[in-house]
C-alpha cells in the first residue's frame, strides 16, 4: 500500500509505507461520544505523536489501535482500522494475534510482580515464540539490550522488576513489549511518571527503536512531541484537528486551534 | 436491681451536669465577654464526666468488695458451735446463711443460731447497700458541684475531655486483652493439672484414646487412655477433606466473580454465596448427619464400598461447603485489589484472559489467597457443631475417609457434657485438648501472617 492522504514535502517521509490506517473511527462510552470520525495514517518506521489537551480522545484513539478498549464493557468503537491493509476487527485476526503485532507501553510503569527475566520472557512464553531455554535467554537479552537496560540489569535478572527505579521500570516495560517482536508499539504518555533524566533516556530510546518498529506516542508535552516524532496529530474535543509533519505542525499549522494550542493559549 | 436504679440515677445526674456545664459556660462567656477556650459541649462533657465517672468507679469498687466484707463480718459474729476450721464446710455454711436470708431452700435444719446469723447477714447487707447509695450519690453531687464551679471561659475543657476519652478507650482495650490473657491462663493451669495425672508424652504421642475413667476401682475400664493422636489425625483428616472441597470451589468461584462475571451477576451472586456463611452451623450439622451421610453410605454401598454411617467424608464435605465463602469472599477481594494496570500490561502483550489470571493475577494475589486459606483452615479445625452431629465419637486412627473418626472439638464436647466432677483426668483432658486447639490455630494464624508479609515484600 502506498501513502495517500496528506501531501508530504520530505521525500524520506513520503517514501514511508502506511502501516496502520484509521478510517472514520468513532468511539462511544455508553451514550457519550469520545471520538468523532478520526482519519489518520500511521507510517512505517516513523514516530507519530498524538498531542492535545486532557480528555481530547488521544489515549482513547491509541487504545483502539490494539483493541484495548475491548476490555471496557461500555466502550463501543465504530469505523475501520487497518493494519497492513487488513481490518483489525476481522474475525481471523483475534486480539491475541493483534496485540502480538501491536504492542503497548502504558503511562505508569507496570512491571509484573515477577523477576526482571520473567517480565521480559512473559510475552515470548505465552505466544510460544521460543523453543528451549537458550533461545529464550537470547530473546530476553536482545530485548533488554534494545531497551537500553541490559547493562544495568544483566547481573540481577533474578530480582523483582518492581525493585527497579521508575525510569528503569518503564524501559523494562518497553523491553517486555519488544520481546514479542511487534510491528507497531503504542506508547501512552510513557514519560509522564518519570523525572527529566529518565525521560531523556526514554526519548533517546524511542528514536533508536524507530529503525525496527513503527511507533505511536501519546504525549502531553509538546516539546517531547517535537523532539521525538516525525509526524504529529493534534486532537481537540474528540476530533483530529490536524495531522502533518512535526516541523510543519509546530512552525506553520494550518488550523487556528492548533496554532493556539502549541503557542500555549489553551490546554 | 437496686444497684441498677442507683446507676440510672447517677446517669441522670451526669446528664443534668452536662446541660448545666454547657449553659453555664455560655452564660459566663456572654457575661464576661471573654471567648470560651472550647465549645460549650466540652464544658458540658467536663461536668458530666466529673459527676458520673468517680461515682461509677466508687460503686464498682464497693460492689466488688462488699460481698467479702459482709461475709467476714458474718463469720465473726457466728457462735463458736457453728464455726469450723475446714474452709469447705465454712463455705457451705455461708451458702446456707445466704440462702436462708434470701428465702431459698436450705440444705440443713434451721436452728435459732443459724436464723440469727441469717438475720445478721441480711441487716449487714441492707446497711451496706444504704451506705453505698449515700456515698455514691454524695460522690456524684460533689463532682457535679466542684466541676460546675471550675467552669470558667479559660478552662481547657476540650483537652480534659479528650484525655479522659483516651483513657476510657485504653481501659476498654485493656479489658479485651486481659480477658484473652485470663482465658489462656486458665487453660494453661487446668492443663497443668491434667498433666499431673497423665504424662505429657502419653497425651501427645499415645495412639489410644478412651477417656472413660471409673469412679470406683472395681469398675470395668478403670484406667482411661489419653493418647490424643487419633483425635489430631481425625481433625486433620476432616480438615483436609473440607479444604479439598472449599479450596478449589472457593478459589475458582472467586476468580469467576472477580474476572469474568458481569457487574450485575456479581452483585447478585456474591451475596448469595455469602449466605452460606450465615447459615447456623447446627443446620449444616443435621444436613450432614441426615442427608449427606446416608447418601455417602448408599452411594458407597452401591459400588461395593463399606462406608460407616458417620463417615469422615460426609462431615468433611459439609464443612467444606460451609467454609467456601471464607475462601471465595476473601480471595475475591484480593483479586479485585490487583491493579488494573497489571491486567492491561498482560492483555497488551496479547495474553488471553486465563493466561493473565494464571500468570499475573494469581501470583500477585497469592499472599491474600494464602491468608484466606489459612483462615479457612483454622475455622475448619475449630468447627464443632458439624462434627459433633456428623463425625461420630469413635477415636479411630485411620486415613480412610469412609470410616468414622472423631475430632478434638467433638471430644471436648463429650468430655464436658452432662454431670462431671471437675478434678478427674477425664474433664481436665478437655482443657488440654482446648489448649492444643488454641496453640494450633494461633500458630496457623501467625504462619498466615508471616507468609502474607513475606510475599508482600516481594510483590509490592
Amino acid at each position: 500500500m502506498v501513502t495517500n492522504g496528506q501531501q508530504d514535502e520530505n521525500p524520506a517521509h513520503a517514501a514511508a509505507r502506511v502501516k496502520m490506517q484509521a478510517k472514520k473511527v468513532a468511539v462511544f462510552y455508553g451514550e457519550a461520544q469520545a471520538l468523532h470520525d478520526v482519519d489518520l495514517d500511521i507510517r512505517e518506521h516513523t514516530v507519530t505523536a498524538l498531542i492535545g489537551p486532557s480528555g481530547c480522545g488521544k489515549s482513547t484513539f491509541l487504545r483502539c489501535l490494539n483493541r484495548m478498549n475491548d476490555v471496557i464493557d461500555i466502550c463501543r468503537v465504530e469505523g475501520r482500522i487497518m493494519l497492513d491493509g487488513e481490518d483489525i476487527n476481522t474475525p481471523s485476526l483475534d486480539t491475541v494475534h493483534l496485540r502480538a503485532r501491536v504492542g503497548m507501553v502504558f503511562q505508569k510503569p507496570n512491571p509484573f510482580p515477577k523477576t526482571i527475566y520473567d517480565n521480559v520472557a512473559y510475552g515470548p512464553r505465552i505466544h510460544g515464540m521460543t523453543s528451549g531455554k537458550s533461545e529464550l535467554d537470547e530473546v530476553v537479552e536482545t530485548s533488554l539490550e534494545r531497551a537500553g537496560l541490559w547493562k544495568e540489569v544483566r547481573d540481577r535478572l533474578d530480582e523483582p522488576g518492581t525493585g527497579l527505579s521508575g525510569g528503569q521500570q518503564q524501559r523494562l516495560c518497553i523491553a517486555r513489549s519488544i520481546a514479542v517482536n511487534p510491528e507497531v508499539i503504542l506508547m501512552d504518555e510513557p514519560c509522564s511518571a518519570l523525572d527529566p533524566i529518565a525521560t531523556a533516556r526514554i526519548e533517546e530510546l524511542i528514536d533508536e527503536l524507530r529503525t525496527n518498529f513503527t511507533i505511536v506516542i501519546v504525549t502531553h508535552s509538546m516539546q517531547q512531541a517535537a523532539r521525538v516524532s516525525q509526524r504529529t496529530g493534534f486532537f481537540h474535543l474528540g476530533e483530529l484537528v490536524e495531522v502533518g509533519n512535526t516541523d510543519q505542525i509546530f512552525t506553520n499549522p494550518d488550523d487556528q486551534r492548533t496554532q493556539d494550542y502549541i503557542t500555549g493559549r489553551f490546554g | 436491681m437496686h444497684s441498677l436504679i442507683l446507676a440510672a440515677t447517677v446517669l441522670l445526674l451526669a446528664l443534668f451536669g452536662y446541660a448545666l456545664g454547657r449553659s453555664r459556660s455560655r452564660n459566663l462567656a456572654v457575661a464576661s465577654g471573654q471567648p470560651l477556650h472550647s465549645l460549650p459541649t466540652y464544658y458540658g462533657g467536663y461536668v458530666a464526666i466529673w459527676c458520673g465517672l468517680p461515682a461509677v468507679l466508687v460503686m464498682a469498687v464497693w460492689l466488688g468488695a462488699e460481698g467479702a466484707i459482709v461475709r467476714a463480718l458474718t463469720v465473726q459474729s457466728l457462735p463458736a458451735a457453728l464455726v469450723s476450721d475446714d474452709p469447705d464446710r465454712m463455705a457451705l455454711l455461708l451458702t446456707d446463711i445466704r440462702n436462708l436470708a434470701a428465702g431459698s431452700i436450705v440444705s440443713r435444719d434451721v436452728d435459732p443460731a443459724l436464723q440469727a446469723a441469717a438475720d445478721h447477714y441480711q441487716s449487714l447487707r441492707q446497711t451496706g447497700f444504704a451506705s453505698m447509695v449515700v456515698v455514691v450519690l454524695a460522690c456524684a453531687m460533689a463532682g457535679l458541684v466542684w466541676a460546675r464551679r471550675r467552669v470558667v471561659p479559660g478552662l481547657r475543657a476540650r483537652n480534659h475531655v479528650e484525655r479522659i476519652i483516651l483513657w476510657v478507650l485504653v481501659a476498654c482495650s485493656t479489658i479485651a486483652i486481659l480477658t484473652t490473657i485470663g482465658i489462656v491462663l486458665s487453660l494453661i493451669f487446668e492443663t497443668l493439672r491434667f498433666f499431673e495425672k497423665v504424662p505429657l508424652h502419653e497425651f501427645l504421642f499415645g495412639l489410644h484414646w478412651s477417656p472413660q475413667t471409673a469412679i470406683r476401682s472395681d469398675q470395668v475400664g478403670a484406667s482411661g487412655a489419653f493418647g490424643a493422636i487419633p483425635l489430631f489425625a481425625g481433625t486433620l483428616l476432616i480438615t483436609l477433606i473440607a479444604m479439598l472441597v472449599a479450596g478449589p470451589i472457593g478459589l475458582m468461584s472467586a476468580i469467576y466473580m472477580a474476572e469474568y462475571a458481569g457487574s450485575r451477576l456479581r452483585s447478585t451472586a456474591k451475596p448469595i454465596l455469602e449466605v452460606l456463611a450465615g447459615i447456623p452451623t447446627v443446620v449444616y450439622g443435621f444436613f450432614a448427619a441426615l442427608t449427606v451421610a446416608p447418601f455417602v453410605r448408599q452411594s458407597g454401598g452401591s459400588i461395593g464400598l463399606d462406608v460407616a454411617s458417620e463417615s469422615a467424608l460426609a462431615a468433611g464435605v459439609v464443612m467444606g461447603i460451609m467454609i467456601i465463602p471464607f475462601v471465595s469472599s476473601l480471595s475475591d477481594d484480593v483479586i479485585n485489589a490487583v491493579p488494573q494496570s497489571l491486567r492491561d500490561a498482560s492483555y497488551g502483550l496479547g495474553a488471553t484472559q486465563s493466561e493473565t489470571i494464571r500468570q499475573v493475577i494469581l501470583p500477585a494475589a497469592l499472599p491474600g489467597i494464602v491468608g484466606a486459606f489459612m483462615l479457612a483452615i483454622s475455622r475448619a479445625i475449630g468447627e464443632t457443631m458439624i462434627v459433633v452431629m456428623a463425625a461420630g465419637l469413635a477415636a479411630n486412627l485411620t486415613a480412610n475417609p469412609l470410616e468414622a473418626v472423631t475430632t478434638v472439638t467433638v471430644q471436648i464436647v463429650t468430655l464436658l457434657v452432662g454431670d462431671q466432677e471437675f478434678d478427674s483426668a477425664k474433664t481436665l483432658a478437655a482443657f488440654a485438648l482446648g489448649l492444643m486447639l488454641f496453640v494450633v490455630t494461633l500458630g496457623l494464624n501467625l504462619l498466615a501472617l508471616s507468609v502474607v508479609r513475606k510475599y508482600r515484600e516481594r510483590y509490592d
